[in-house]
Formats: structure tokens, C-alpha cells, sequence
């Protein structure tokens, strides 16, 4: 039971941490997050349905295009809902996502229609047996990819020069803009740059779960708690703290009950944050003047 | 989160007519009320949109047959349909409408045990019949009104319970049955079930193991379950749900019977769950499959010619959406033939009136009486399994 739940908790876990790595990127490049995280998944596992199934492309091609249209979304979502208000200083983005958001599950609800469906992958029909537990091969590809892009983020954003470029808007955007640094592209690019992550876990979990309008819904919640928690600021510690929601939620419902799962979860984060108020890598804000 | 906003317009879009409709009417003399007007509240939109548009069309058929043979009180039979979005708030206000605007004599219920429980106070207040075709809640009939103006031709909780234990012990000898609920009121409303039945045959279960609509992983659940023992599954979930418990189960290469409640039903189960759907045995009141009846021939015929694009018997899934509201909708038009009158109170005298009706699920004897509102019973429940998109009945 034990190897069934981590491989579960991990895989869960993963998911959460991709989506809410989206919302450290934007976070991290103009102190806003896009709360229609959870659609952009959501549209991303019903652009690959829509291409791969419908439409019959080959899965890699269908992938990179359902990947390039959520990006898109995400730069419409930013161009449209975030930047007006950011730019007069207000914080109406925090609704304006989270409307966009809705708009677009009810666009989908009525263009792709309103019956779940399921989105077959040969990587979801023969379980392996990794140490005694049945597991489908993508369900361990799904926690290496999570980790992979984790790692990846934090040495762009430490390492090159497009990282710190992309830092140093959050920092201070006049002195960036200064520095010859384009700061509304940065912001743009850092929306896609989440859209995409969060298409990118739709299309993961698709095969071991189904494609519908508002599948988004509750994995944007779960990945903004998982964000805060990890503290927002950092790459790794959100993946981290993505794989160790995924973990409680598994061991908790393996070992305790599913009545307990919300219950204890959710608590956890309550209790990490009271004393932790950063997150479990964050580090508090520095105006540096 | 249901979806709220976009609904708005397509809904506007349906109302112009009836709007437009409205106002020529003011403009001119109002005529008697020619029809006799029969209500639906209904998911019409949302994930549920197909179980509306199955009663939708059990409704209009049966509509069309009475209208062909001259309607009743010498009228024609006339359907207003409202969405209720699965919500139970809005399900009272289109009853309210339907009720109180256009004085329907007598309305329908949808697939939501909640949105029904909603709308029952306010149908046994305003003394308006109110007859439900699929959402199974047993208090949605037995809801303790000294005047009960609620009947249903539709399963039952309680009596399914019962029914999927007696399943579980006769075809595959349970002795310690594991329960894996949703965790929404339908689910708690099975778990109290089903312990009652479990109890009344004094067997044990191995647990109750409860999961959400959008759990990707049942596993954890499934593998408490298995530690415990459990030697059948008795599964109560809507379609989606239900397909994570068969791939969690295909994943852990658990082969374990599943006797299930009808959620199956509701939708792409095969596509959802694999091949391993076809393992899942749940019940229904009804199957155009294997069905050798003249009645349902007929109305299966009837079906296709009204709605060319069902071609299949994959098209008319689930057939339960369709029979009940045929049937509930001909027990109407006798209750107010019986009545002579669309007054609600006489209307209810007139369903405990009707003696026999041959109707496409069975001949119904007596349906109605004070004590019972419930057409079918128990020994009306069939077992059926899916074939690729198909629903069969099992013959044992």
C-alpha cells in the first residue's frame, strides 16, 4: 500500500507543482498571477483531445500546438485582464483571471461539449510493477518531467542572462527598462511561459483521468495553496511543495481514510504557513530602494 | 465549479421566442387557455445536459401520442421546459415560474436528488403534482408532507440498495462487500442505504471508502478496501468518477466484481473507464436492448423517426431518462383524464385514481396510492452492463 500511495502522492504531487510553477513564473517577473491557471490546463488537455483524437494528428505535433496555443491564451490573458489594470496600479487582475477563467470553461463547456471524455495514451494501458505496485509508465514520466522543468526554471532564473533580465523587471521596471530590458514583453513571455506549463500538466494527466470543460477547476485551487506553500518565490521549493501536497493527500486517504484527506491537507498548509509565513523556500519580499 | 456565466446567453437566446411570443399575446385578446400546460425543470446545460435531453424526449413522444389521440379535457398537451443548470436555487425559481406565471397543471423533475429536494416543499405548498423521472433521493417522495403532492416513476435509494446487496450476494456470494461512495449527498444518501440493507441480511462490510468527482486516483481508497477484505465492490458515483475507480482498479490489477449503482449510465463509460467497463454490473429500470416488448419496438421506432439523429440503440443511452419520462408523462395525462380538471388537488386524487396503464416499462397496476407514490419497485430493476457504447441487460 505503502509504494501504491507515493507513486500516486508523487504523481498528484507533480501535477500541482507544474501548475503552480505558472504561477511563480508570472509571479516572480511582475508580482501578479494568472487565476485562470487551472482553464489553461484544462484547455490544454481539450486542444490535445481536439487535435490528437478528433482530428487525428500525430500526438507530437498535436502536443506542440495545443503547447503554443495555451501559450497564446496566456498572452491574451495578460494583454487583456492583467496589464490594463496593473498598469493604473489596481488589483481588479485578481478578479478580471479569475472571470476569464470562467468564460473561457463555459466557452469550452459549449464548443467542445458537455460529456466528459477520455483521452487514451499507450502509456496509460499497461501498468508496470514497480515494487509490487501497479503503476502506468506516465505516471513516472509525470513526476521526472515536473522535476525536470523545476530545475530548469531555477537555472534560467539564476543562471542566464534572460532570467535575470526577466528579475530584474520585478525589481525595479524603470531602472530595467533602462537597461535596455523590453519589461511589457518580459511580463508577456512570463504569462506564456505559465499558460504553457499549466497545458503542459493537462496534457500529462489527460490519459489517467478525463478531458472536460471544468476538470481545471479544482487543480488550479489545489496549485495555488501548493504555490504559497513552497513560497512563491522559488522554483524548486514550489515543485517540492506541489510533491509533498500530492504526498499527504495519498498517505493520509491510504492510512487514515478518504473522509480525512481535505480535512488534514488543507490543515497542513494552514499550520506550514503559520510557521513558515514565507513558504517552505521563500524568502520575504525586499524592497530595495 | 459548475459552470454559471456563459449560461446566461444561451438561455436568453431560448427565452426571446417565448418573450416575443409574450408580447404578441398582450397585444392581443387574450384567448382561454387552449393547451393544458405541463412543466419540466431540468439540467439542460452543464454536465448533466444529456439526462435533460433524454426526458425531453421521452416526454415529447408520449406528448405526441396523447396530442394525436386528441390530447386531454379535449386539449392539446403543451411542454415548457426550464433549465435548472444542476443548482438547486435555480430549480426553485423555474418552478416558481412555471408554476405560478404560466400555471402549469403539473411538472417534471430532472436527474438532480438535490435540485429535487428543493423544489418539493415549495409543489406540496402551492399544491402543484410534481412528478419526478430520474433522481432516485428517497426523501424526494417520502418527504413527510401531511398533503404529498410528489410522485415519481423513477428508482428509488433505498429500494436500489436493497437490490444491489441481494446482487451482490446471489450472483457472486459477497460476504464482506466494500463500499466506495462519491462524497456528495447522493452518496451519503446510498451509504445509510446500503448499511440498512447490508444489516437486514446481517452481513458485514470490509468498509466505506468516499472519493471526489475530480479525483484522478481512487488507489489509496481501492487498497484500504482490499486490505479489509472486501469481496464485492458496491460502487455509487456519476459516470466520470466511476471510470477512475475501474482504471484505479485495472492499475493495481485488482479483479474484483463491482456492483454498482445506475451512474455508469450517464455517459462515454466505455471510452472513460476501457475494457474493463464491461466488469461493472449496474442497474437499471429500463433497456431497449434485449428488449423483446411490441411497446418498446414501437416507441424505439417512434424515437427515430422524431429525432433522425438517433441511429443506434448508443444513441438512446441512457434508455432509463427516456422510459421513465414516457411512462411518467401518460400516468399524467390519465391522473388528469381520472381528475377531469388541471386543479393540483384533484390532478393528485386522480394518479391514486388510475387502475392499469400498459406503459413501455410494464403494465402498471394501481401505480399510485396515499401510502405509495413510487410507480416501481424493486422487482422492476433490471442489471445491465456496457458492450462498447451499448447498454445490456444481463440475463441473470
Amino acid at each position: 500500500m505503502l509504494t501504491s500511495a507515493v507513486i500516486s502522492g508523487l504523481g498528484l504531487g507533480s501535477m500541482y507543482g507544474l501548475i503552480a510553477l505558472g504561477f511563480h513564473v508570472t509571479y516572480v517577473v511582475s508580482n501578479t498571477v494568472n487565476f485562470s491557471q487551472g482553464s489553461a490546463m484544462m484547455l490544454g488537455a481539450v486542444l490535445g483531445y481536439t487535435f490528437a483524437i478528433t482530428l487525428g494528428w500525430p500526438l507530437p505535433l498535436a502536443a506542440i500546438t495545443a503547447l503554443s496555443l495555451c501559450a497564446l491564451f496566456g498572452a491574451v490573458i495578460e494583454r487583456t485582464l492583467v496589464r490594463p489594470f496593473a498598469d493604473r496600479g489596481s488589483n481588479a487582475w485578481l478578479m478580471a483571471t479569475v472571470a476569464g477563467g470562467i468564460v473561457l470553461d463555459n466557452v469550452v463547456l459549449f464548443t467542445f461539449g458537455k460529456e466528459p471524455r477520455g483521452f487514451p495514451s499507450v502509456l496509460a494501458t499497461k501498468p508496470i510493477d514497480v515494487l509490487g505496485a501497479g503503476v502506468y509508465p506516465l505516471q513516472l514520466v509525470i513526476p521526472v518531467a515536473g522535476i525536470a522543468i523545476a530545475v530548469l526554471l531555477q537555472l534560467v532564473f539564476s543562471r542566464t542572462r534572460l532570467g535575470k533580465a526577466l528579475l530584474a523587471v520585478v525589481q525595479n521596471p524603470d531602472a530595467a527598462k533602462l537597461m535596455g530590458i523590453n519589461v511589457r514583453l518580459a511580463i508577456t513571455v512570463s504569462f506564456m511561459i505559465s499558460a504553457a506549463l499549466a497545458a503542459l500538466a493537462g496534457l500529462l494527466i489527460a490519459p489517467l483521468y478525463s478531458v472536460h470543460s471544468d476538470m481545471g477547476t479544482l487543480f488550479g485551487i489545489k496549485a495555488f495553496a501548493v504555490a504559497i506553500l513552497g513560497g512563491i518565490t522559488s522554483a524548486s521549493g514550489v515543485m517540492l511543495a506541489g510533491l509533498a501536497y500530492g504526498l499527504i493527500e495519498a498517505l493520509v486517504t491510504a492510512y487514515l481514510g478518504s473522509v480525512y484527506t481535505q480535512i488534514v491537507a488543507f490543515s497542513v498548509v494552514i499550520l506550514a504557513l503559520a510557521f513558515m509565513p514565507n513558504g517552505l523556500m521563500g524568502r520575504a519580499a525586499v524592497n530595495k530602494v | 465549479m459548475p459552470p454559471r456565466m456563459a449560461l446566461e446567453f444561451p438561455l436568453m437566446l431560448r427565452a426571446l421566442p417565448f418573450a416575443l411570443a409574450a408580447t404578441l399575446l398582450a397585444a392581443a385578446p387574450a384567448p382561454a387557455q387552449d393547451t393544458v400546460k405541463l412543466g419540466l425543470v431540468a439540467a439542460m446545460s452543464g454536465q448533466s445536459a444529456k439526462s435533460g435531453e433524454a426526458i425531453v424526449r421521452g416526454l415529447s413522444l408520449a406528448i405526441d401520442e396523447i396530442n394525436g389521440k386528441g390530447g386531454v379535457l379535449g386539449k392539446k398537451v403543451e411542454l415548457l421546459v426550464r433549465d435548472d443548470e444542476s443548482n438547486p436555487a435555480k430549480g426553485v425559481v423555474a418552478a416558481r415560474e412555471l408554476v405560478q406565471r404560466e400555471k402549469v397543471a403539473a411538472f417534471f423533475g430532472g436527474l438532480d436528488t438535490p435540485v429535487s429536494i428543493a423544489i418539493v416543499p415549495f409543489a406540496n405548498q402551492t399544491k402543484t403534482p410534481f412528478m419526478g423521472v430520474w433522481a432516485a433521493g428517497t426523501p424526494i417522495t417520502q418527504n413527510g408532507a401531511p398533503e404529498n403532492y410528489v410522485f415519481r416513476v423513477s428508482a428509488v435509494d433505498d429500494l436500489v440498495d436493497v437490490a444491489l446487496v441481494d446482487y451482490a450476494v446471489k450472483k457472486y456470494g459477497a460476504k464482506k462487500p466494500g463500499l466506495i461512495l462519491i462524497n456528495n449527498p447522493w452518496g451519503e444518501s446510498n451509504e445509510k442505504g446500503l448499511k440498512a440493507a447490508l444489516a437486514a441480511k446481517s452481513l458485514p462490510y470490509a468498509g466505506i471508502e468516499k472519493f471526489e468527482t475530480n479525483d484522478v486516483d481512487v488507489v489509496p481508497q481501492l487498497s484500504r478496501l482490499k486490505q479489509a477484505g472486501a469481496d464485492v465492490l458496491m460502487l455509487v458515483a456519476n459516470v466520470a468518477p466511476s471510470a477512475q475507480v475501474v482504471k484505479s482498479l485495472d492499475r493495481m490489477g485488482w479483479t474484483v466484481p463491482i456492483v454498482s449503482h445506475w451512474g455508469p449510465a450517464g455517459g462515454r463509460f466505455t471510452e472513460l473507464a476501457g475494457a474493463s467497463a464491461a466488469k461493472v454490473h449496474f442497474i437499471q429500470t429500463f433497456s431497449f436492448s434485449g428488449n423483446p416488448s411490441p411497446k418498446a419496438t414501437a416507441v424505439l421506432e417512434g424515437l427515430k423517426k422524431k429525432y433522425p439523429e438517433i441511429k443506434s440503440l448508443g444513441d438512446v443511452t441512457p434508455a432509463v431518462g427516456i422510459a421513465n419520462a414516457y411512462d411518467a408523462m401518460h400516468l399524467t395525462a390519465l391522473a388528469i383524464a381520472k381528475a377531469g380538471s388541471t386543479e393540483g388537488a384533484k390532478v393528485r386524487e386522480g394518479f391514486y385514481g388510475i387502475d392499469k396503464y400498459e406503459g413501455l416499462i410494464k403494465t402498471y397496476q394501481k401505480p399510485f396510492m396515499p401510502t405509495n407514490h413510487d410507480a416501481l419497485s424493486a422487482s422492476d430493476y433490471i442489471f445491465t452492463y456496457f458492450k462498447g457504447d451499448e447498454i445490456l441487460p444481463l440475463t441473470n
